[in-house]
Formats: structure tokens, C-alpha cells, sequence
């Protein structure tokens, strides 16, 4: 038995059963061969199924920023969806005809790619603002904080409505511009290179997502493997440590907070450019609560764990959930439950049952992985040591080494 | 150790700005008085009493969801966010068995008739949310002891989201309809259809003092009470002394449920109106009550439930609505930032 038990021990920690090259390789191959088949399987009409994957793009790359807030660093942002938002209207302000009807007067059109990255440095500043007083705090004040301000930005959006025409948002933003586009049969277009190219096609988001995402994603693990990253996962596991190590936690956090702020204004800047509408009711706590959700079952600190997170909440989301009710009425139907199906007093109808899961999946999703799995589907191996192996708080070293000889 | 050399330093830091910060926060606050001053005179007098019942009444049940906060935090270190839900349930709870206790809207049963099928509902929903946070801390939050901090914050963001899911399920989305049975008559201040203190605002004041007092008493004189002062200060000593950790803590949860279902059901009696998703507003206005006061301390979540009731209301009748959720999640905000340890302060949260 020992014997059996050491060598699970050693598999557990052999770097080379580390599973992310593989989920790596299969994302990739996956990410290349998923518009040929939604083509395909559609018979050309997978534009649908293509437009649904960049949405799912967004919420990745939101969940790729939350990590390094929270996987990486530790600090719980219950309010991410601000800069999300923060992002979008900086992007319907700086991109679209809305400017005309505030008391600006004027409208002002820069082009996506400029606006992409204001709304990154503008949330990265909210960020800052936000961050420089608050970080100080202790770890749950923090998440009480970005909660507050998660409430309080979409209110502002929708109060200040000469500026922002409060709750019916802003629409028609701009569509981005490539200035050079090569076109062929797969857009059903001649082959030949366009100048001013305007993104509408799926497709072209698809493309221009999968992209992005890759480059975050190799900046992100840079990032993770750099002197930063390392500060970080020492400031999350033991701050005061970390500090004795000569680390500047508030100024280390600071860069966290920040740079997760910058990936959320980012993505918000994209969504809205991709959506051509932002409304204040789109950022509400839910979003935050989903992208939580995404990267804890997923896997904390893991982005591939974290990708892997998001798509499955995107598909349980989006796809799944407002897919059930008609499901469940069939089924309900066939093995003689009919009853349940049409509304009957307070029973609003079992498809309607199935529509208002959510919540409650999310709940029980955040509980669960909590309790069971806490490192995640795809874990972190660093994260994954830390959580069942790691020094808390209330432990002695004379119960760690009762532990490790046991 | 090492904490306290790193508390030191915070004090130290906060202390070289906080004269410049007190002079500022001073300032706003005295800008904002003189402003309401200058409405409150152009309103007349009647209307402002009205407001600040109105306060006191909104501030009373606050000032019950804070104490769940407060006690729980005090004794655990966690923020229980799915407080704010129970709070919600204690309505949905109360709104399900009006009707088996023959309590509608005009209905046969009025008057002082009205009295005990009432205290029987509130007792009812009161423990059934007890329970219900008793069994959330033993699933979800005593396995977690001793995991990282950022765990047990996670799992009670989730009990929170099982929670609203269940009433979700259970009632949907809407705005329910909470029936209107307590009498309407009041105090009339300026005139027939001028502004009135309702019996209604006295009575929820009046139960909201009663069970604050009843718990005051209990913490300060029961065997159960000094266990949680003792737990709250220091677990380890109070284990060594004999008392049970696990128990006290339950019995933490068990009591700021039942006064975050009596919140919930006399929420619904005064407003007439609950929703599955309140409690997550109210709740986070809830704890902006108990850091206001001093988180930990129950005399101050009492006090910042009442303060922030007063800001609601005023804000409310004298600014814009639509700002006054802004207005109290800045002040959140801003207490966090600059006296974390609250206005009374009295229980300083270790780093």
C-alpha cells in the first residue's frame, strides 16, 4: 500500500504529467478547426455558431484578466464588471455618433484599434484610482470595495443620462477598420487584398479574437513566469512573508489590480465595437459573479484551466440554459408528466423552471468546486500544492511535520 | 508579531494624511449639511419629521441585517454574503404562511386580532432562516476552517447566488405583492393631506428596538453570549477554556438569521413589496452599516443602520433618488478606505 501511495504522490507532483502543453495543442487545433466545422455542419450557414464563439472570446479574455487579480495575486474583485464597463462606453464615447446628442456637440469617430487601447489604459487608470486607497486593506474589505464600485459605476452610466442616454445605452458604434484585408472564397468574395477593410463579417471577429486571445495569453504566462508573477503568488500566499522578502505588496498588488482593470476595459472596448450597442444593464453584478465562475471552476492561476472555464459557462450560459425549456417540455411531455408543462398558479411551467437555473447552477458550481476540487477542473500545479499541502494560518510547524511524517 | 509591525506601519501611514483627509471629509460633509439645511427650510418642518421616521424606520431594518453581519464577521472573519438572502428569505418565508394563518389583504382576521397570528409568522420565518444559515455555515463555510481566506469568500458569494436561485425557482422574477395589513392610520402633522408618522413606521421601530435590546441583553449577560465575546476575541483561548468553538459559532449564525428574517418579514409588511434579488443590495447596504459602525461591534452596526437608514431617507426626499444607492456604496467606499475600523472604531480588524 505504501508503495502505491508514493508513487500517487510522485505522479501527483511530476512536472511532466503537467496537462496544459496538451489543453494547449487541443485548444489551437480546435480554435482553427471550429469555423470550418460550424461551415460544415450548417451547410454555410455557421455564421451564427462563429459570432457566438467571439462573443465567448470577450468573456475569455475578461476571464484571463480577473485571473491575474484573483489567481494570481489573491485579491477577490466582486466588482469586475465596472471596468468592463468603464471599457465599452469608452469606446461608445470615442467611436460612434452619440457625441452629437450630449452637450459636447460633436461627434468623434477614432479608429478601433486607437480606442482599443484607451479603453485599456482608461480602466487601467479606474483601476489605479480604485486601487491605490483600498489595497491596503485586508483581502474580503477589498472584494466589500470592488463590490461597492461594481454597484456604483453602472448607476453612474445610467444616471448621467445627457451623457450617456441612460438605460436605452448607446447604439450604432463603429464598426473596426482593417486597413488591409486579404479576401477570398471563404467569405464567399473573390481572392483579392481590400484597403479599409470594415469588420462585419463573424468571421473576421472570429479571426481578429482568436488572435488577441493568443497574444494575451503568451503575455499573460510571461508574465506569470516573470519576477512579477512570482511576487505575486507569494504576496497571495502569505503577504506578510512576502513583505520580509522585500517585496512591495501594495505596489505589487497595485500592478495585479491594475492590469486585470486594463484586460476588462480591453475587452469592453472589443464587446462594444463587436456589439455595436452598450446599455448600463449589461454590466450588472451577474457579470462579474459569471467570469468568477469561469476562471474558479476552471481552475485559479491556470489560464488554460481558465479558458477551459469560460467556455463551458459561456456554453451553460448562453447555449445551454435558453436552450432547456423547450428541451424540457418535450421530455416532460413524453415520459407523462404533460402537466407540468403549461404555467398552473405559481408553477410558472417547467421550461420556465429551467430558464431560471441559473443562479442557482452558478451557486452551487462556486460551492461545490469550493469544497470539492478548490483547485479548479484544470488545475494550477503550484496552486494545486499550496491548497492541499499548504501552511494556514492556524497551523504550527509541529503540525505540519506530524502531517508529513504521518 | 511580524502582523502587528505591519499594523504599526498602516497606523503610521494613515496617520501622516489623515489630518489633510479629516479636514477634506470635514469639509464635504459640512457642505452637505448646509445644503440640506437650506432644503429642509424651504420644505417646511412637517415634512422633514416624516423624513426622518421614514429614516428610522428604513434604518431599523438595516440596523437588523447588520447585526447578522457584524456578529458572524466578528466571530468568524467572514464577510457572509449570503446574509443578505436570508434576509430575503425571512419575506418569502413570512408571504408564504400569511395566508395559512387567515392573514390577507381585508380579510376577516384585523385589529388587535391581528397581533398573534403576526408574532406567530414572525417567530415562525425567524427560525426557519435561522436554520437555514446554520445549515449553510455547517456546509459551506466550517469545512473551510482553516483553508485560504479567498475559499470560504468564494463559497459564501455562491451560498448567496443558491439562495436567490432557490426563491427564484420558487416565486420568479417579479416584484411580489407583500399584503398591506397593518392599519394605516397615523399622526397627522400639517393638515389632512399633509404629511403623517404611520402607526406603521412606530410599529417596525418598535420591534426592530425590542429584538435589539433582547439581543444586547443576551450577548452581555447569557453563559452563551460571553462564549461568542470570548470566541470573537481570541478561538484558541476560548477552546482552552472549555468552550465549544463549533457550537458557539452555529449559535452566532443561528441568531443573526433570526434577526435577518425578522428583517425580511417586517421589510415586506412595511414596504409591501419583495423581490428574490433585494437582499443583495440590502445586504451590501447592510454592511456598509455594520463597517460604518465598526465592524464587530454590535452597538455600532445598531447606530450605522440607523445613520445610513437617515442618509437613505434624507438623500431620498431631499436629492434624487436615483443617486441615493450611489451615494451610500461611496460612502461605503470611503469608509473602507479612510476608518476601516468604522466611526466608533472600537474593534480594530487585525491585518
Amino acid at each position: 500500500m505504501m508503495i502505491f501511495r508514493t508513487m500517487r504522490k510522485v505522479w501527483a507532483t511530476d512536472p511532466r504529467v503537467d496537462p496544459n502543453p496538451l489543453v494547449y495543442t487541443i485548444l489551437t487545433v480546435g480554435a482553427i478547426l471550429y469555423p470550418v466545422w460550424a461551415q460544415i455542419s450548417t451547410g454555410g450557414q455557421g455564421d451564427f455558431l462563429i459570432s457566438v464563439l467571439a462573443d465567448a472570446g470577450v468573456y475569455i479574455l475578461l476571464a484571463i484578466g480577473l485571473n491575474v487579480v484573483v489567481g494570481f495575486a489573491g485579491l477577490l474583485d466582486l466588482g469586475y464588471a465596472a471596468f468592463f464597463a468603464i471599457g465599452a462606453y469608452t469606446y461608445a464615447f470615442l467611436a460612434s455618433d452619440h457625441m452629437v446628442v450630449t452637450p459636447l456637440g460633436e461627434a468623434i469617430h477614432l479608429p478601433f484599434w486607437i480606442v482599443l487601447f484607451i479603453g485599456l489604459f482608461v480602466a487601467a487608470a479606474f483601476g489605479l484610482l480604485l486601487g491605490a486607497p483600498t489595497l491596503r486593506l485586508r483581502g474580503d474589505y477589498l472584494a466589500i470595495v470592488t463590490l461597492g464600485f461594481g454597484e456604483i459605476v453602472p448607476r453612474v452610466f445610467k444616471n448621467l443620462s445627457v451623457w450617456t442616454s441612460g438605460v436605452n445605452g448607446i447604439s450604432a458604434l463603429d464598426k473596426p477598420v482593417l486597413p488591409l484585408w486579404l479576401q477570398g472564397p471563404w467569405s464567399g468574395d473573390s481572392l483579392e487584398v481590400v484597403q479599409n477593410f470594415k469588420i462585419i463579417s463573424p468571421m473576421a471577429f472570429y479571426v481578429i479574437m482568436v488572435l488577441l486571445l493568443g497574444i494575451c495569453v503568451v503575455l499573460v504566462n510571461n508574465l506569470r513566469k516573470s519576477r512579477v508573477g512570482r511576487a505575486w503568488m507569494a504576496v497571495r500566499e502569505d503577504e506578510v512573508a512576502a513583505a520580509a522578502m522585500g517585496v512591495n505588496t501594495v505596489r505589487i498588488k497595485l500592478l495585479a489590480f491594475a492590469i486585470g482593470a486594463a484586460f476588462s476595459g480591453f475587452a469592453g472596448s472589443f464587446y462594444g465595437a463587436k456589439l455595436s450597442l452598450v446599455s448600463p444593464e449589461n454590466f450588472g453584478f451577474t457579470v462579474s459573479i459569471t467570469i468568477l465562475v469561469m476562471i474558479v471552476l476552471g481552475g485559479m492561476g491556470n489560464i488554460p484551466g481558465v479558458i477551459i472555464g469560460s467556455l463551458l459557462i459561456y456554453w451553460v450560459t448562453f447555449l445551454f440554459l435558453p436552450a432547456l425549456p423547450p428541451l424540457a417540455n418535450e421530455w416532460a411531455t413524453k415520459i407523462g408528466l404533460g402537466g407540468l408543462v403549461p404555467p398552473n398558479g405559481d408553477w410558472p411551467g417547467i421550461g420556465e423552471e429551467m430558464h431560471r437555473l441559473q443562479f442557482l447552477i452558478f451557486g452551487i458550481i462556486l460551492v461545490l468546486t469550493m469544497l470539492l476540487r478548490p483547485q479548479g477542473l484544470i488545475p494550477s500545479r503550484v496552486r494545486q500544492q499550496e491548497l492541499t499541502r499548504g501552511v494556514t494560518e492556524d497551523q504550527t510547524i509541529e503540525d505540519v511535520n506530524a502531517e508529513t511524517t504521518a | 508579531m511580524v502582523s502587528s509591525v505591519a499594523n504599526a506601519r498602516t497606523r503610521l501611514l494613515a496617520g501622516s494624511r489623515g489630518k489633510l483627509l479629516n479636514a477634506t471629509l470635514f469639509l464635504i460633509i459640512a457642505i452637505a449639511v448646509i445644503i440640506l439645511a437650506t432644503k429642509v427650510a424651504t420644505l417646511g418642518p412637517a415634512y422633514f419629521v416624516q423624513i426622518l421616521v421614514y429614516g428610522l424606520a428604513n434604518g431599523s431594518i438595516f440596523a437588523l441585517i447588520a447585526l447578522g453581519y457584524t456578529m458572524v464577521y466578528g466571530i468568524v472573519e467572514l464577510i457572509n454574503f449570503a446574509h443578505g438572502d436570508v434576509f430575503t428569505l425571512g419575506g418569502f418565508i413570512s408571504l408564504w404562511l400569511l395566508p395559512t394563518f387567515g392573514v390577507t389583504e381585508g380579510g376577516s382576521v384585523s385589529g388587535a386580532g391581528l397581533i398573534l397570528p403576526l408574532l406567530a409568522i414572525l417567530v415562525i420565518s425567524m427560525v426557519a432562516c435561522a436554520v437555514v444559515n446554520v445549515t449553510i455555515e455547517r456546509v459551506a463555510y466550517r469545512p473551510l476552517r482553516h483553508a485560504p481566506r479567498l475559499t470560504p469568500l468564494i463559497t459564501a458569494v455562491g451560498m448567496s447566488f443558491v439562495l436567490e436561485g432557490v426563491m427564484y425557482l420558487w416565486r420568479g422574477p417579479f416584484n411580489l405583492h407583500y399584503p398591506n395589513v397593518l392599519p394605516t392610520a397615523g399622526i397627522e402633522l400639517g393638515g389632512a393631506n399633509g404629511p403623517a408618522i404611520g402607526f406603521k413606521d412606530l410599529a417596525v421601530i418598535a420591534i426592530a428596538i425590542v429584538l435589539m435590546v433582547a439581543l444586547s441583553l443576551f450577548v452581555e449577560r447569557t453563559k452563551l453570549g460571553k462564549a461568542m465575546r470570548a470566541t470573537a476575541q481570541d478561538r484558541d483561548a476560548a477552546q482552552l477554556m472549555g468552550i465549544d468553538i463549533n457550537r458557539t459559532i452555529a449559535a452566532t449564525f443561528f441568531i443573526g438569521a433570526l434577526l435577518a428574517g425578522a428583517g425580511g418579514m417586517i421589510f415586506g409588511l412595511y414596504y409591501n413589496t419583495i423581490t428574490f434579488d433585494q437582499g443583495f443590495t440590502a445586504g451590501l447596504v447592510a454592511f456598509t452599516a455594520a463597517v460604518f459602525g465598526g465592524i464587530g461591534n454590535i452597538q455600532g452596526a445598531a447606530l450605522g443602520g440607523l445613520v445610513i437608514g437617515m442618509i437613505q431617507s434624507l438623500s431620498d426626499g431631499y436629492f434624487d433618488t436615483a443617486w441615493t444607492q450611489v451615494l451610500i456604496f461611496a460612502i461605503l467606499v470611503l469608509v473602507l478606505v479612510f476608518r476601516p475600523t468604522g466611526i466608533l472604531g472600537m474593534r480594530v480588524p487585525e491585518k
